[in-house]
C-alpha cells in the first residue's frame, strides 16, 4: 500500500527523538484519527541547523516526519516556514489517498516549532 | 523469510481436502440442481450432501440450512427477514454495541426505515448482562441478535441464558455464530436459537459461501426475490462450487473441533504468556477465560496499531488492529470503544488470531520478533516519552 521510498524511511526513519536544548518545540495531534507528531529544531543564526521528531502515528506519519526533517534541516527559518504538506508528500513519492492526513502532520508541527522559537526570541529579546 | 499467519479470525485459507474435493467437482458437475435431468439431479446430490455436512457441524437438521453468499448475506437475511416477518407485530430490535457491522448496519438500516433498536452495552471484558437484555425486552420487540463470539477481542457471550429470556418473551433469537463453528461447539438446541449465521471461509472453506440457519416452522421473509431457490428463502442458481467446498469444511471442522481447539489453545496461551511477559505496558483485551481459544488481543501502551502491522509485515507475520489508522475508515474499532479502552489502548491493539498452520517456532518467532517492534517503536512516541516504559502508570 505504501511505495518504497515511505516503506524505506519508515524503516529507517532520519531524525527521531528529542533536542533536550531545543530552540523551539511544536507539536500537532490530528484531527482525523487522533495522531500525535512533535518536532524540535535548534535555530542558529536563522538556520534550522537540526531537526528531530517523534511520532505516535502509522506509518505514513513515521515516514513524513522523517521525509519533514530531512527537507528542512539546513533551510532557514523562513524556508522552513514555507515547507508545505505537499512538498513532504511529494518527496515521498505520493501517499495513498486516505493518508494525505498524516503528511499534514510533519509541516504543521514544523511550522510550530518555529512559532515557538519565534515567541521565545523575541521574548529574550524584549527581556535583554 | 519465514511466513506466519496469524489473521485467521479474518480469513483462513483452503483446507487441502476441500480443495481436491471442490476441484474434483467443478471438474466434473456443472448442471443446475434445480434442473430435473441427469446433469441438474446429480448437482442436487452434492448440494444436499454439504447440506447434510453443514446440518451436522452445528447439530441442526438439513431443512434448516439455507445458503447465502456468505456470513454477511446470513445476517442481512435474519434480521431483515424476521424485521418483515413481524411487522405487525412490533418494531423493536435488541442488539448488542459490539456486533459485527453486518449485524450493526443493518440494525441501523433499519432504525432509518421506521424500526426501534436497543444497542446494549457490554462489560470491560465485552461480555454482554442477560439481565439488561431482559430489562430492554418491550412488548413490541420482535427480536434479538447477539454475536457467539466476538470477531476481534474472542469474548463468548452467554447465548444459554439470553436464548432462555428470549423464549420467555417470545421474542425471536438469532446468533452470528461466524466466528465460533468449528471453533468452539456449536449447538443449536443447546444454545437454544432461532436463527444462527455462518460462514465458509472462517472454516478452510471458500469464500462468497455461507448459511442461515433457521428453526424449523419459523416464518421468515426474503431479502432476494427471484427463482425461488433454497424453499423461496434466497432465490439464484445455487453457487454450487462453494457450497460444496463449504460441506466438506464443515465436515473436517466437526472431525477435528476437539483436536484443533486444544492445539490452538496451547499455542495462544504460550504467546499471551510470552508477551505478557516479555513487554512491559501491555494489556490482554477481551475475557480471560470465555474467549476463542485461538484469539489473542493486546494493546501495547504508547505504540499505534498500523506502525506494528507494517513493521510485522516486514518480518513475515500477519496480524490486525484496531487502530483507526489501520482501518479504511479511518475510524477506531467500535469493539475497543465499547469495552471502555481509552483512545491510545484501541490505537495500539493488535490482534493475533491463529489457525491450523501454525506451530510452536512460530510463537517463538512472534515473541523474538514483536518486543523488538514495539522498544523501536516507543523509542520515538511522544507517549512513551511522557510516560517512561517501565514507570508506574
Ligand atoms: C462475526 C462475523 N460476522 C460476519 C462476518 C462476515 O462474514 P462474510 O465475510 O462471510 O460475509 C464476519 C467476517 O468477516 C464475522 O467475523
Ligand atoms: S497518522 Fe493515523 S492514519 Fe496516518
Amino acid at each position: 500500500m505504501y511505495n518504497e521510498t515511505v516503506m524505506e524511511h519508515f524503516t529507517n526513519p532520519r531524525n527521531v527523538g528529542e533536542i533536550p536544548d531545543a530552540s523551539g518545540v511544536g507539536e500537532v495531534g490530528n484531527v482525523v484519527c487522533g495522531d500525535i507528531l512533535r518536532v524540535y529544531i535548534k535555530v542558529k543564526d536563522g538556520v534550522l541547523d537540526d531537526v528531530k521528531y517523534m511520532t505516535f502515528g502509522c506509518g505514513a506519519a513515521v515516514a513524513s516526519g522523517s521525509m519533514m526533517t530531512e527537507l528542512a534541516k539546513g533551510k532557514t527559518v523562513e524556508e522552513g516556514l514555507k515547507l508545505s504538506n505537499n512538498d513532504v508528500a511529494k518527496a515521498l513519492g505520493g501517499l495513498p489517498a486516505q493518508k494525505k492526513h498524516c503528511s499534514n502532520l510533519a509541516a504543521d508541527a514544523l511550522h510550530k516549532a518555529i512559532e515557538d522559537w519565534k515567541q521565545k526570541a523575541s521574548a529574550a529579546a524584549g527581556r535583554a | 523469510m519465514r511466513k506466519v499467519y496469524l489473521d485467521h479470525a479474518a480469513t483462513t485459507p483452503l483446507h487441502p481436502e476441500v480443495y481436491s474435493l471442490m476441484c474434483r467437482f467443478m471438474k466434473d458437475t456443472f448442471g443446475n440442481p434445480s434442473s430435473i435431468h441427469s446433469f441438474g439431479r446429480e448437482a442436487r446430490k452434492w448440494v444436499e450432501e454439504a447440506r447434510q455436512q453443514v446440518a451436522d457441524l452445528i447439530k441442526a437438521s438439513p431443512e434448516e440450512i439455507y445458503f447465502t453468499s456468505g456470513g454477511t448475506e446470513a445476517d442481512n437475511l435474519a434480521i431483515l427477514g424476521t424485521a418483515a416477518a413481524r411487522r405487525k407485530k412490533g418494531n423493536h430490535i435488541i442488539t448488542s454495541s459490539i456486533e459485527h457491522h453486518a449485524v450493526l448496519d443493518t440494525c441501523k438500516y433499519l432504525e432509518k426505515n421506521g424500526y426501534e433498536v436497543t444497542f446494549l452495552p457490554v462489560d470491560r471484558y465485552g461480555m454482554v448482562d442477560p439481565d439488561d437484555v431482559r430489562k430492554a425486552i418491550r412488548r413490541d420487540t420482535i427480536l434479538i441478535s447477539i454475536m457467539h463470539a466476538n470477531n476481534e477481542i474472542g469474548t463468548i457471550e452467554p447465548i444459554e441464558e439470553i436464548s432462555r429470556i428470549a423464549r420467555e418473551h417470545e421474542v425471536i433469537f438469532h446468533t452470528d455464530a461466524v466466528q465460533t463453528a468449528g471453533k468452539i461447539p456449536v449447538n443449536v438446541e443447546a444454545l437454544g436459537v432461532d436463527l444462527l449465521t455462518l460462514s465458509s471461509h472462517k472454516i478452510y472453506g471458500p469464500k462468497g459461501i455461507g448459511a442461515l440457519y433457521k428453526r424449523k416452522g419459523l416464518r421468515l421473509l426474503p431479502v432476494v426475490h427471484g427463482g425461488g431457490q433454497e424453499k423461496k428463502l434466497r432465490s439464484g442458481t445455487e453457487n454450487t462450487i462453494g457450497i460444496v467446498g463449504f460441506g466438506k469444511a464443515a465436515e473436517i471442522a466437526a472431525r477435528d473441533l476437539e483436536e484443533e481447539h486444544d492445539r490452538t489453545k496451547r499455542l495462544r496461551d504460550r504467546l499471551v504468556r510470552g508477551i505478557l511477559e516479555k513487554i512491559p505496558e501491555v494489556r490482554l483485551n477481551g475475557h480471560p477465560e470465555k474467549r476463542l481459544p485461538h484469539n489473542a488481543n493486546f494493546s501495547f501502551a504508547y505504540v499505534e496499531g498500523e506502525s506494528m502491522l507494517l513493521s510485522l509485515d516486514l518480518k513475515g507475520i500477519a496480524a490486525s488492529s484496531g487502530s483507526a489508522c489501520s482501518s479504511r475508515a479511518l475510524e477506531p474499532s467500535h469493539v475497543l470503544t465499547a469495552i471502555g479502552l481509552p483512545y491510545e489502548l484501541i490505537h495500539g491493539s493488535l490482534r493475533m488470531t491463529l489457525g491450523r498452520a501454525n506451530d510452536e517456532e512460530d510463537i517463538d518467532y512472534v515473541l523474538e520478533v514483536l518486543p523488538e517492534i514495539v522498544n523501536r517503536l516507543r523509542s520515538f512516541s511522544p507517549l512513551a516519552q511522557k510516560h517512561p516504559v517501565g514507570s508506574a502508570g
